[in-house]
């Protein structure tokens, strides 16, 4: 789950991670009461979406009045930003971080991810901040210095020492940014966060060491136990149905194309995607409706996939093995009776009582294309949606 | 011969008591393992009596703790349907009471639970399988998970899957060419687990049961090429394989936990390029996961050995 550049700085606060001061704004108005309440002789105005490269994209502005801060506020709010994460589409700027300004003498990377090659948290520090890390990675891999942490006794003094020495960062500015790492390897860990990233790390004209971005991903495994974590959702910062599949329990990803899957598992599900492509097809969404599924799950997902205006026909993919043929039958014809079928749907079954699952359709009086296996089934959807 | 299991493991199920547990113990003993029991706290002392689809009733204890299940039982397998929240814990105990082999079913752990439990696992003798997965099956004598085993035939081909049905697919595939199995295994679709690729290679390269394996992997990590570089180094068997989310866009998680393409890294591409460098064919399409198989079995001289089934029309 992504939260605002403005949730995380609150978040890593609570652990000591030193930040900027700042505030959120809704409006311009809010954006002016907060500048002044700052009273800082330079304010940032910050277009809050979950997106990089809002800088670039125009979405990050320097105030040196009052006045300026009104006439950024009014630019971003509301604008539409493409950045490179965005997609084409872009995403509209809503809320807004005004933010102390900081005279930065250096800017520094700081990350925390989950390691997979170990299975461990790990501190990843370069010296090259404010760029995208990934480029750092692919050209000089050499100017990223990582710290594996032990779980079973946390980010270790030393470790974070040999990563602010490892940066040049400023010598006697090393304890505040051992400190700063410390508290930030806390709030990871504390808050099962997937990443934790701060780009950059600054070290300020008047001896700081603070977060001038931070960027906090949280597992979605682990919400269950962080209600506050939840509670800074932002959905309209999310797809309408993705949101509405997640109350269903339901695994969907909405993507650009105009066949619509629905797959019982997720790596069949990816599966059914890659097949679609591989015979000119174009996906419209992943979607796991998962072993369990029951009648009226399916149905649900079946509505979602319909809400989509993109999609011009449905392909199910379906390996019955605690997932019953019947009860993915069941479901299929249930929905399309209830919201009516005004689109071409092909069928492929297989598994546990896949006889009864194809009489049932075959029976079902509804238009439902029968597929024999996963190609074939791919091929007559691509077909029929062409 | 096998990995990991065979007729003569004897399980437990770490949440017999819960519909879930219930189901597969019923499913795991309709399919000739050897279920002996299973630990709920608080309902040790009491027994779940299964009526199994030939009509005979097992009667099947209940313990409180793992340690006490394996004492009264001699099991040297268990396999966990335990809720999230508790799951990592399940795991720890099991590892705790000495058994060889734990298979965690469970999806939605917190992967900073399993951060933990990979870190007490060290030194221990035990084997994780999962958590994320379908489980493990050597067919015509062992099923512990989820997986249906009516679609599995005794063979010698290694099934190795981080999927669930996507693996059931491949094995539909090869039992209608009358190819058969020697085990399957799902290692799970999380990032953080308790046995890699190359740790299941590694036995079906020790296995001389297992003439070919077929390798599922997806999006997510790099395990797929670690194992591309392994198996170019030391497998002495021929392996296929199929990378699903070639299509899939970056920065999304994909059902399961590990499949996000991230940083750049662990796009199918640069999977099914290193699988290719290093000698495994990879089939283009999750339809041709069978044929292409079938194709460098024949290429290499195997396929009559490998053929144990009926191949189906």
């Amino acid at each position: 789950m992504n939260i605002h550049e403005y949730q995380g700085k609150e978040v890593l606060k609570q652990y000591g991670v030193a930040v900027p001061e700042g505030k959120v704004a809704f409006s311009v108005d809010e954006a002016v009461e907060a500048a002044q309440a700052l009273g800082t002789p330079v304010v940032v105005v910050k277009a809050q979406i979950h997106a990089g490269g809002r800088g670039k994209a125009g979405g990050v502005k320097v105030a040196k009045n009052i006045d300026e801060v009104r006439a950024y506020a009014s630019e971003i709010l509301g604008k539409v930003l493409v950045t490179h994460q965005t997609g084409p589409e872009g995403k509209e700027v809503k809320r807004l971080l005004i933010e102390q300004g900081c005279d930065i003498k250096k800017e520094y990377y700081v990350g925390v991810v989950i390691d997979r090659g170990t299975g461990r948290v790990t501190m990843m520090a370069s010296e090259e901040g404010g760029t995208e890390i990934e480029e750092v990675a692919a050209h000089s891999p050499e100017k990223i210095i990582k710290e594996v942490i032990d779980p079973a006794i946390g980010l270790q003094v030393f470790q974070a020492r040999k990563l602010a020495y490892a940066i040049n960062i400023p010598s006697e500015l090393v304890n505040k940014a051992v400190k700063f790492m410390i508290a930030l390897y806390n709030a990871f860990v504390d808050k099962d966060c997937s990443i934790a990233e701060i780009n950059p790390l600054v070290v300020t004209g008047d001896g700081n060491v603070m977060a001038l971005d931070a960027k906090l991903n949280f597992d979605s495994n682990a919400l269950y136990r962080h209600k506050d974590i939840v509670a800074l959702r932002d959905l309209e910062e999310e797809d309408a149905k993705e949101i509405e599949a997640s109350k269903y329990d339901l695994s969907y990803i909405a993507l650009e194309g105009n066949i619509g899957c629905m797959v019982n598992g997720a790596g069949l599900a990816m599966a059914t995607m890659d097949i679609i492509k591989y015979y000119g097809g174009d996906p419209a969404n992943f979607l796991d409706v998962g072993g369990g599924a029951t009648k009226e799950k399916v149905t649900e997902a079946f509505k979602i996939i319909l809400s989509d205006e993109n999609v011009k026909g449905i392909f199910v993919n379906i390996f019955g093995g605690i997932m019953r043929c019947d009860v993915i039958a069941d479901g299929v014809i249930a929905a399309a009776k209830e919201l009516g079928l005004d689109r071409p749907l092909v069928v492929r079954l297989e598994g546990t009582n896949v006889e009864l699952g194809k009489k049932m359709l075959n029976e079902s009086g509804l238009n439902i294309v029968a597929a024999d296996s996963m190609a074939d089934g791919a091929q007559k959807i691509v077909n029929l949606v062409k | 011969m096998s990995i990991l299991v065979n007729k003569d493991t004897k399980v437990i199920t770490q949440g017999i008591t819960g519909a879930t547990g219930l189901f597969h113990a019923k499913g795991a003993l309709d399919y000739g393992t050897q279920m002996v029991g299973g630990v709920t706290p608080g309902k040790g002392g009491t027994n779940v009596d299964i009526t199994l689809e030939n009509g005979n009733v097992v009667s099947l204890p209940v313990f409180n703790t793992v340690e006490q299940a394996v004492a009264a039982t001699g099991a040297t397998a268990s396999v966990i349907y335990v809720p999230p929240a508790f799951a990592a814990d399940s795991i720890m105990e099991a590892v705790d009471a000495g058994l060889d082999l734990v298979i965690c079913i469970t999806e939605g752990i917190p992967v900073l639970d399993m951060v933990k439990v990979k870190r007490y696992m060290e030194g221990s003798k035990t084997t994780l399988i999962g958590p994320n997965c379908p489980g493990v099956i050597t067919p015509d004598e062992c099923k512990i998970g989820i997986m249906p085993g009516y679609i599995h035939t005794k063979g010698h081909v290694g099934v190795v899957s981080r999927s669930g049905t996507l693996t059931y697919e491949a094995v539909h595939q090869l039992s209608t060419r009358g190819i058969g199995q020697s085990s399957a295994v799902g290692i799970g679709g999380d990032p953080v687990k308790g046995s890699e690729f190359i740790d299941i290679l590694s036995r079906f390269n020790d296995d001389p049961d297992t003439y070919a394996v077929i390798m599922i992997g997806e999006i997510g990590g790099t395990a797929e090429e670690e194992a591309a570089e392994w198996i170019k180094a030391n497998m002495k068997k021929p392996v296929v394989g199929f990378i699903g989310g070639a299509t899939a866009p970056p920065g999304k998680r994909m059902g399961h936990a590990g499949a996000i393409i991230s940083g750049g890294k662990g796009t199918a591409a640069e999977k099914i390029a290193t699988l290719e460098a290093c000698g495994i064919k990879v089939a283009p399409t999750p339809s041709d996961m069978g044929s292409t198989l079938v194709s460098v079995l024949e290429a290499q001289g195997l396929l009559e050995k490998c053929t144990t089934g009926v191949a189906q029309a």
